[in-house]
């Protein structure tokens, strides 16, 4: 008999909400003409409302205009834009660009190529908890700061940052704001017309959308260069065929969201927090302890005297998908930057565990890996040389 | 499905053989550090005439290939003389469980370090050597550059947290640039005491914190 799978790993990508798939395919066998020939035959025609449709979808979930989102090959994409972008565009004017340590790789490892191309750049720390200091940016934020870039929420801690307050800092001191919201687009609240938000970067894959497609979202009148030349698509910042059906999949996705699938999820997640740390001994809660400063669906914990990797084989025999931050998890055999940055003993990272839900998840299935992590817990504990 | 571990490391992962901790054992060695992701203690019985390994231990704290090697290398040295244990390495741990990722040695290792330096420990314990060589400074210092620093995952040694010993009568000194509170003295004292008490002519290990 097949063992029934409990993915509870929707931050690295969530299960394609069927509807989703449904939408896409007559893009794929139909209607699969290119959306620029929109005035040379009606297939054309037929793509690009299929896309300008997915476009006011995405655009009526921020509040903000279609004009204003620019639809790219996923979060990375996204990222890379907006930070190569603007550098691009404020070139021998601004020089110098913001961002915090826990930063998703495709945000840091941008903001340092920029640094050797010659920009300046500043990492914020982050406390314990993984927030950012306000009074440091404030700090930190000069006239030649031209971008500060700081995600909406955590990808392996889950800490929801201050992002209206970074949002007012920026606009006090002429930068422009970009907010990496891959995670939590359509779970948390983001009003274009309340945040002070000049780029937000959009993913998907993270909300039951395809894998491939994803957006940014550019306030108008904002500086931007583009950095994949060609033809002159989405408003002529990111040359290339436009994905229409993973546009379209992406669009339908942002649909189907609804804020009671995020109750649904806060209560799984509560129900986990509370059943790992209160029947499993010796457990540290990784990020934020209030749960409302957590993104929906994350919790990530550390257990004493055993090693993630371990854990992880353990609970994918029992059917069970979940990540660690692990040095021996990861290629570059270093445990999780965000844990170090977070001052994390090694210790703390190597043991610790992430657990991501989605709507799709179900309390039957949160006991099962609480269940099922207590005895694998146990049996690793039995066996370790640092046991008391 | 293709994991990067074979199933012979999955069965050994999963169902670990000689798992434990023992009870009076005749030699005991740890390598690693849980700063290091890994560690892994070996405990040793010898039959004292045969010199045959007769029961053998371990614990561990670490991922699939550091248990699964555990397991492994205890299987293959039990029943085992101690010179013929002696040659088992890497190699014939990893060959016996069907290979391992390359990107694991390092955690693989540890286990066949243990198992080594377990039955060096014997042999200097028990009057077994071949060449006795006196122990001084440059002895305890390699033994030293195997004890981690749990700050920064490195050994003592290059990361000069012990940058002198003194070696007089059988009395070996340790001059450790950590404050006596430090929350890890204690762990590293252990240790160092561990990798070089079982010296063959080592009487005593003195372990002095001098660190501001």
């Amino acid at each position: 008999m097949k063992q029934k799978r409990i993915y509870l790993d929707n931050a690295a990508t969530t299960r394609t909400d069927p509807e989703v798939v449904k939408a896409m395919m007559p893009y794929f066998t139909e209607t699969y003409a290119v959306a620029s020939s929109q005035f040379s035959h009606t297939p054309g025609l037929e793509a690009r409302e299929g896309l300008d449709e997915a476009r006011e979808i995405v655009a009526g979930k921020l509040n903000s205009s279609p004009e204003e989102i620019v639809f790219t090959s996923g979060g990375t994409e996204a990222n890379n834009l907006a930070l190569k972008g603007t550098a691009q565009a404020f070139k021998g004017k601004k020089d110098h660009i913001i961002c915090s340590g826990v930063e998703h790789n495709t945000v840091l490892h941008s903001c340092q190529w920029l640094e050797q191309e010659g920009f300046k750049l500043t990492i914020l720390d982050v406390n314990e908890e993984g927030f950012i200091d306000l009074d440091q940016l404030r700090e930190c934020i000069t006239d030649h700061t031209f971008l500060v870039s700081i995600q909406h929420g955590n990808q392996e801690v889950g800490t929801v940052q201050p992002i209206a307050a970074v949002g007012e800092i920026c606009k006090e001191n002429g930068a422009l704001f970009h907010v990496d919201a891959a995670l939590s687009f359509t779970q948390m609240d983001l009003d274009v017309n309340v945040l002070n938000a000049d780029f937000i970067t959009l993913s998907a894959h993270k909300i039951h959308g395809p894998k491939g497609v994803g957006g940014l979202y550019v306030r108008t009148g904002t500086e931007l260069n583009k950095i994949f030349h060609g033809g002159y698509s989405e408003f002529d910042l990111r040359s290339g065929t436009e994905n229409v059906a993973g546009v379209v999949g992406f669009g339908k996705a942002v649909q189907i969201a609804q804020p009671d699938h995020v109750e649904n999820i806060r209560s799984l997640q509560k129900h986990l927090m509370d059943r790992l740390t209160k029947d499993i001994q010796h457990v540290i809660v990784n990020g934020p302890k209030d749960i409302e400063k957590r993104l929906p669906g994350n919790v990530n914990v550390s257990f004493d005297l055993v090693e993630g990797e371990s854990v992880v084989l353990h609970l994918d025999m029992k059917g069970i998908s979940v990540i660690t931050g692990s040095a021996c998890f990861s290629r570059s055999l270093e445990p999780s930057y965000v844990m170090m940055a977070m001052g994390f003993s090694h210790e703390r990272a190597h043991g610790s565990i992430r657990f991501t839900l989605s709507r799709f998840n179900t309390m039957e299935e949160i006991d099962y890996a609480v269940e099922s992590c207590n005895e694998v817990v146990e049996a690793l504990r039995m066996i370790s040389p640092l046991k008391k | 499905m293709s994991f990067p571990y074979t199933r012979k490391v999955l069965e050994h992962f999963r169902h670990p053989h000689n798992v434990g901790k023992m009870k009076n054992p005749d030699a005991v060695a740890t390598e690693g550090s849980p700063a290091c992701g890994d560690m892994v203690k070996l405990y040793l019985k010898v039959d004292k005439e045969s010199k045959v390994i007769d029961d053998i231990k371990f614990e561990s704290y670490g991922c699939a290939s550091n248990i699964a090697t555990g397991s492994i290398i205890t299987d293959l040295a039990i029943g085992k003389t101690l010179e013929d244990a002696k040659k088992l390495n890497w190699k014939s741990a990893a060959e016996a469980l069907g290979g391992l990722p390359a990107v694991k040695v390092h955690c693989a290792v540890l286990a066949v370090d243990a198992l080594r330096t377990a039955v060096e420990n014997y042999e200097h314990q028990h009057g077994l050597l071949k060449v006795k060589v006196p122990t001084d400074e440059k002895v305890v210092m390699k033994r030293l550059s195997r004890v981690i620093n749990p700050l920064a995952g490195l050994d003592v040694v290059r990361t000069k947290v012990v940058q002198e010993v003194d070696v007089k009568n059988g009395i070996v000194t340790v001059y450790v640039e950590l404050p006596e509170m430090h929350q890890f003295a204690n762990n590293v004292k252990n240790e160092i005491i561990e990798r070089v008490e079982p010296l063959w002519d080592v009487k005593e290990v003195r372990v002095i914190f001098r660190g501001e």
